[in-house]
């Protein structure tokens, strides 16, 4: 039971850490701001709760788990919210997404169809 | 197991500090830094663990909370900084 927790952990670490560089490098590569909103703002909202959780299964369980629980509640209520008000600040301040031009957009549904 | 999630953070975090110095618009530093305010929540409950830290739990929320609180402070003086004449403002007041 207690080593089939522990693999429990260590794949939730792993995964969560995985997802965390996965999220680095689209912040740091992708090429709009939309698109940097999307690869962070995806990738925190399952990395965090992944390291929360396997946090949660390598200690004993007492009042600090209730604190991991609430800092897990409250990352995810909080991050969706940060990435829509920032979205929607940067749609207001003018930005607009990098999108296909017109004449090329039938193509790409054409290609995309079959 | 634990040395490599808290690795894993570190690089994310120094990803998001280039993105930091880097992002074309402040939006993009915004976002590059509500993104590193994230990953130090995780680092903090993480390594505290790890290195057995008293209530480092409390401090680990208490950044949640500041980074938020923080986030949306910024985006919201950036989005109505100069703009009493906007247009879109009065319909997404009704």
């Amino acid at each position: 039971m207690n080593v089939m927790l522990s693999w429990l952990s260590d794949a939730f670490l792993l995964v969560g850490g995985f997802l965390c560089i996965t999220g680095g490098v689209g912040l740091l590569r992708m090429p709009d701001f939309f698109s940097r909103v999307h690869a962070s703002g995806v990738t925190e909202s399952l990395a965090a709760p992944l390291l929360l959780f396997g946090l949660l299964l390598q200690m004993d369980w007492s009042l600090d788990s209730i604190k991991v629980l609430m800092i897990l509640a409250f990352v995810l209520a909080t991050n969706p919210t940060a990435t829509h008000a920032m979205a929607k600040a940067t749609l207001h301040g003018g930005q607009r997404p990098l999108v296909a031009d017109e004449h090329d957009e039938p193509a790409g549904e054409a290609s995309s169809k079959p | 197991m634990m040395t490599v999630a808290i690795v894993a953070i570190l690089v994310t975090m120094v990803l998001a500090l280039i993105r930091t110095f880097l992002g074309p618009t402040e939006y993009d530093r915004m976002l590059a830094a509500n993104s590193f305010g994230t990953k130090t929540v995780l680092l903090v409950a993480l390594g505290g663990h790890a290195l057995d830290w008293h209530s480092f739990l409390d401090v680990a929320l208490l950044y949640a909370m500041v980074n938020f609180v923080g986030t949306i402070a910024v985006m919201r003086f950036f989005e109505y900084r100069d703009a009493p004449d906007d247009s879109e403002k009065p319909e997404s007041a009704a």
